[in-house]
C-alpha cells in the first residue's frame, strides 16, 4: 500500500476561462483588459450591483420577520412561479393550462445538472447533443450525470462567421429518438449567433419529426436584446407548439447576482397528472445533492419579479446593460472597419449578447495577450462587457495588429 | 431511491388502477413512466403537525433550533455580521469554484484550531460546499472517482437518512457498523469495535464528529481514542461529518475532540462541516469539505480534481452565507458574541433535557430515562416503540418520527411538562 491513498491523483487540466482570468489579474500592465470571463462590467470596467438589487437587499435586511430557515427542497415557490412566467409569459397557454412546473436551482449550472440527472437517471436517456461550439460546462454536466453518448451538432460557421444552419438541421435529422438537444434560448455562448425566427421554426420541425427532447438553456433573457419577450421568443414558440420540454434559467447575468447562485428549472408537460410524481423524483435528486437551495438570491429575485414597480425598475437596469453592450459592438466594428482590418466585421454587430466569436485564432489571441495584455479565450471569444469607451481604441488596435501580422 | 422500469410500472398501474393507466397511455408523454418517489418521512410529520388543530400540539420532528417561545432564532452575531456586510457594499461577482477563500480558511481553522500544523503546512484541501449535504456530496463524488480502496462507505447504524443517497447517487455501496444499542439507548462500544475490526482494510468509514444524528449518542473521549487505534490498524480512511460543532456541548474545542484526536494520531481524514445549526444559517447553505493530504503537492493535485467535479454540479457556490460565517470568525468581537450565542443554544437544549427527565421522574415513571441527559445535541432517541410513538401523536398531538427520535430543540419551558406527561402516559 502506497504511503498515501491519493498519490495516484493526477493534476487536472486547468479550466481555461478561470486560467485566463487569473492571467489578467496577475498582469501589472496599466492598459490590461479582461475580455474572458462572462460577467457584466460598467463603462468604468467595474462590476455592477444593480440599484434595484441593493434596494431590495436593504429592505430584506430591515425586515425582522425574515429568518434563515431552510427553504423547501425544491426552493422558494413564489420565485419559481414568477420565473417561469417571466420565461413563458404569464398568459402562455401552457401556464394557464397548469402544464408548467418549476423548481429553484443553483443558478443555470445547477438547473442543467438537475435536468441532466432527471433525464438520465429517471427517464434513462443516455444521448445528448450540444452545439459546436457550446459553453464548456455543458459536456461535463451531462457526462457527470451519466450520459454515455454526448455529441455535437454543427452550429458555428467559421467561414461566414454565422450559423451553419444546414449543418445543424442535418445533424439533428440524424439524431436518434429521445436524444436530449441542448439549445441556447438566446445570446448563444460563446458565439453570440442566434437562429432567426424562421430558422427556429425549422429546428422545431426536425425535433418534432425525430422525437428529440428540447432542453433550453436560458442564461441571458433580457440581457440580449434588452427586451424580455423578444429574448424568450424561441422558448415560447416551442411551448406553444405543444412540445414537452425543459428550460433552465440563470439570474446571474440579468440580475447581476452571479455569486448568489439563483436559477430555475422549468418543465412543460402534456399531462398535468405527471407533475406530482415528477416533482417527487426531482426532490430525491436534489436531496442527495445539496438538500435545499440557498435563500438569499431567491428572495431578491422573487421580490423584484412579484412587485410591479420593482419589476419596471429592473427592466430599466437590463436595458442599461444590454444597451451598453450594443454600443460597444457598434464602436468596435466601426473602428475595425476604419482601420481597414482585413476580413469582414459585421458579425460583431450581427451577434448578440455578452459574447462575440471574433474569428480570431488561438495564435492571434495569444499574441494579443502577450503584447497588449488583453485577455480573451483561445477560441477567439471575447466578452463585450470588458470593452469600455476607455479601452475600445486599444482593443481595436490590438485586434487589427493580430489579424494583420499573425497568420496560422 | 428505487426506480422501476417503465414496463413494470405500466403493468402495475394497469392491474391495480385502470383509470391511471388510461391516463398514462393516452398522454403519450415523455413522463408517463415516472414513478412516484417515496414520501419524505420527516416532511410528512411536519405536514401532519400543521393540519392538527390541537392548541397543545408539539412538533418534535424537524431538526432546526427553536428558542424558548418555539420560534426560529436568528443569532445576534449573525444579524450584526449582516449589518456589517451590507454597509461594505461589496460586489456580487462569481466566487471561485472552491468558494470564499476566507470562509474556507476560517472554517477548517474552527475545526482543527487555526494554528494546526496541517493548516500552516498547507496540507489541507478545503472547499466551500452547499452546506453539509453539499460538502458530503463533493466528498462522495471525489471518493467514488479517486478512492483507491473498495467503493463502499461504512456508516454507523443508524445514521442520517440522507447519507445513503449521497453515496448511492455516485454509485457507491453502503454498509453498516453497529453503533446504537437499543438496550441502553447508548453507544454500542463493543459492537462497534467488533464490526470495525471486520471492515476490509483500506475501506472508507463515516463517523459523526459529535451530536450523532439521529440518536444523540456520542462515544466518550476514551471510546474515540480506542476507535482511532482500531481504525488505524485496519488502515481505514475516516470521513467525519461535523454538523454540530459548538452546538453539542456549547464548547467548540470539546465538540471537535474526535476530529483533532484522529489527526493527532496520524489519520489523514476527510471532513464535512455545516454552519446550518451552529450559526442558524440553515437556508443560506454554508458548509465546507476538506481532505488532509500528505504534502502540498498532493493537496494541489487533489484540489484541481475536486474543482473539476464541482464545476458540473453548480459551477461555484453561493456567497451570502459564507460571507456571514467568514465575517463572524474573522472579527474578534463578533466571534465572541457567536461563541456566546452557540453556547446559549446548547445550554437551552441541555436544560430541556434535564427538565424532561426530571418531569418524567416526577410523573412517576419507573423507566430508565438517563439516556435523555446522557445523549447530546439536537436529537434524542427516546427508546419509544413505533406503537408508542403513534399513540403519542394520535392521543397527545406530539409529532415525531417513528423511530422514537425527538428534536429537543422543539421543546420549550412552556410545554416540557406536557411532553413529560404525554410520554409517561404512552410508556407506563
Amino acid at each position: 500500500m502506497a504511503s498515501s491513498r491519493f498519490c495516484e491523483v493526477q493534476q487536472a487540466p486547468p479550466i481555461e476561462v478561470f486560467a485566463v482570468s487569473k492571467a489578467f489579474t496577475d498582469s501589472t500592465n496599466e492598459k490590461k483588459v479582461n475580455l474572458s470571463v462572462g460577467a457584466y462590467r460598467t463603462d468604468e470596467g467595474k462590476p455592477w450591483v444593480l440599484p434595484v438589487v441593493r434596494k431590495v437587499e436593504q429592505e430584506l435586511a430591515a425586515d425582522n420577520t425574515l429568518n434563515h430557515e431552510y427553504l423547501p427542497i425544491l426552493g422558494l415557490e413564489a420565485f419559481s412561479t414568477a420565473a417561469a412566467k417571466m420565461l413563458l409569459g404569464a398568459t402562455h397557454p401552457a401556464i394557464t393550462g397548469g402544464r408548467v412546473t418549476a423548481v429553484q436551482t443553483l443558478s443555470g449550472t445547477g438547473g442543467l445538472r438537475v435536468a441532466a440527472e432527471f433525464l438520465g437517471r429517471v427517464l434513462k436517456y443516455n444521448t445528448a447533443y450540444h452545439s459546436a461550439p457550446t459553453w464548456g460546462n455543458h459536456n461535463l454536466i451531462f457526462k457527470q450525470a451519466g450520459f454515455t453518448n454526448i455529441a455535437p451538432y454543427r452550429y458555428w460557421d467559421g467561414g461566414k462567421r454565422g450559423l451553419n444552419f444546414d449543418g445543424m438541421i442535418e445533424d439533428l435529422s440524424n439524431a436518434p429518438e429521445n436524444s436530449v438537444i441542448i439549445l441556447h434560448a438566446c445570446a448563444h455562448n460563446p458565439t453570440g449567433v442566434d437562429p432567426t425566427q424562421e430558422q427556429w421554426k425549422k429546428i422545431a420541425d426536425v425535433i418534432e419529426k425525430r422525437k428529440l427532447f428540447p432542453l433550453f438553456d436560458s442564461a441571458y433573457q433580457g440581457f440580449a436584446s434588452g427586451d424580455l419577450d423578444n429574448d424568450a421568443w424561441a422558448v415560447r414558440y416551442f411551448a406553444e407548439r405543444g412540445f414537452e420540454m425543459m428550460g433552465t434559467q440563470s439570474f446571474s447575468k440579468n440580475f447581476g447576482l452571479y455569486n448568489e447562485r439563483i436559477g430555475n428549472l422549468m418543465v412543460v408537460v402534456k399531462d398535468t397528472a405527471c407533475i406530482v410524481p415528477m416533482k417527487s423524483q426531482l426532490t430525491l435528486l436534489v436531496r442527495g445533492s445539496y438538500s435545499n437551495p440557498p435563500c438569499h438570491g431567491a428572495r431578491i429575485v422573487s421580490r423584484v419579479l412579484n412587485d410591479p414597480a420593482l419589476f419596471e425598475e429592473w427592466k430599466g437596469c437590463i436595458r442599461t446593460m444590454s444597451g451598453r453592450i450594443i454600443e460597444m459592438r457598434k464602436g468596435l466594428r466601426e473602428r475595425l472597419e476604419k482601420l481597414g482590418t482585413p476580413g469582414t466585421w459585421d458579425h460583431i454587430t450581427a451577434q448578440i449578447g455578452m459574447f462575440s466569436f471574433t474569428g480570431l485564432t488561438a495564435a492571434q489571441a495569444k499574441h494579443i495577450a502577450d503584447k497588449y495584455h488583453i485577455f480573451l479565450l483561445s477560441s477567439g471569444r471575447i466578452n463585450m462587457c470588458g470593452i469600455t469607451t476607455g479601452n475600445i481604441d486599444h482593443v481595436a488596435e490590438a485586434i487589427n495588429d493580430a489579424v494583420c501580422n499573425i497568420t496560422n | 431511491m428505487a426506480l422501476t422500469p417503465v414496463r413494470t410500472i405500466n403493468n402495475l398501474i394497469k392491474n391495480t388502477t385502470p383509470s391511471l393507466y388510461h391516463v398514462a397511455a393516452r398522454a403519450n408523454s415523455w413522463w408517463s413512466g415516472v414513478e412516484m418517489g417515496p414520501p419524505d418521512a420527516i416532511l410528512g410529520v411536519t405536514e401532519a403537525f400543521k393540519r392538527d388543530t390541537n392548541p397543545k400540539k408539539m412538533n418534535l420532528g424537524v431538526g432546526a433550533y427553536r428558542d424558548d417561545s418555539g420560534k426560529p432564532f436568528v443569532l445576534p452575531s449573525v444579524r450584526k455580521a449582516e449589518e456589517l456586510i451590507l454597509s461594505q457594499k461589496l460586489d456580487k461577482e462569481y466566487l471561485p469554484i472552491s468558494g470564499n477563500a476566507e470562509f474556507c480558511k476560517k472554517a477548517i481553522g474552527l475545526a482543527l484550531g487555526d494554528d494546526h500544523p496541517a493548516l500552516t503546512d498547507g496540507l489541507n484541501v478545503t472547499v466551500q460546499g452547499i452546506s453539509g449535504t453539499g460538502a458530503l456530496r463533493i466528498g462522495s463524488t471525489f471518493l467514488s472517482k479517486f478512492f483507491p480502496g473498495p467503493k463502499t462507505v461504512w456508516l454507523p447504524a443508524p445514521t442520517w437518512g440522507n447519507h445513503v443517497p449521497i453515496f448511492k447517487h455516485v454509485n457507491m455501496d453502503v454498509q453498516q457498523y453497529r453503533y446504537y444499542d437499543p438496550n441502553t439507548c447508548g453507544f454500542n462500544f463493543t459492537g462497534a469495535l467488533e464490526d470495525i475490526r471486520k471492515i476490509p482494510e483500506n475501506s472508507l468509514i463515516m463517523l459523526h464528529a459529535c451530536a450523532h444524528n439521529p440518536t444523540g449518542v456520542d462515544p466518550k473521549d476514551e471510546h474515540w481514542d480506542e476507535l482511532s487505534k482500531v481504525i488505524k490498524e485496519r488502515k481505514l480512511l475516516p470521513f467525519f461529518d461535523m454538523a454540530y460543532q459548538g452546538f453539542a456541548s456549547g464548547d467548540v474545542a470539546k465538540d471537535a475532540y474526535a476530529v483533532r484526536k484522529f489527526l493527532a494520531d496520524g489519520h489523514k481524514i476527510c471532513l464535512s462541516q455545516s454552519f446550518s445549526k451552529n450559526m442558524g444559517l440553515y437556508g443560506e447553505r454554508a458548509g465546507a469539505f476538506s481532505i488532509i493530504c500528505n504534502d502540498k503537492d498532493e493537496a494541489a493535485r487533489v484540489l484541481s480534481q475536486v474543482k473539476i467535479l464541482i464545476r458540473p454540479l453548480y459551477s461555484n457556490p453561493p456567497l451570502h452565507g459564507s460571507r456571514i460565517v467568514a465575517t463572524i470568525l474573522n472579527t474578534p468581537e463578533l466571534h465572541s458574541i457567536w461563541l456566546n450565542d452557540v453556547k446559549g443554544m446548547a445550554d437551552r437544549i441541555i436544560a430541556m433535557r434535564s427538565k424532561l427527565k426530571a418531569n418524567l421522574e416526577k410523573e412517576g415513571s419507573v423507566r430508565n430515562w438517563t439516556h435523555i441527559t446522557e445523549q447530546i445535541g439536537m436529537f434524542c432517541f427516546t427508546g419509544m416503540t413505533p406503537q408508542q410513538v403513534e399513540k403519542l401523536t394520535k392521543e397527545h398531538s406530539v409529532y415525531l418520527t417513528k423511530d422514537g427520535r425527538i428534536s429537543v430543540a422543539g421543546i420549550a419551558s412552556t410545554n416540557v411538562d406536557y411532553l413529560a406527561h404525554a410520554m409517561h402516559q404512552v410508556t407506563k
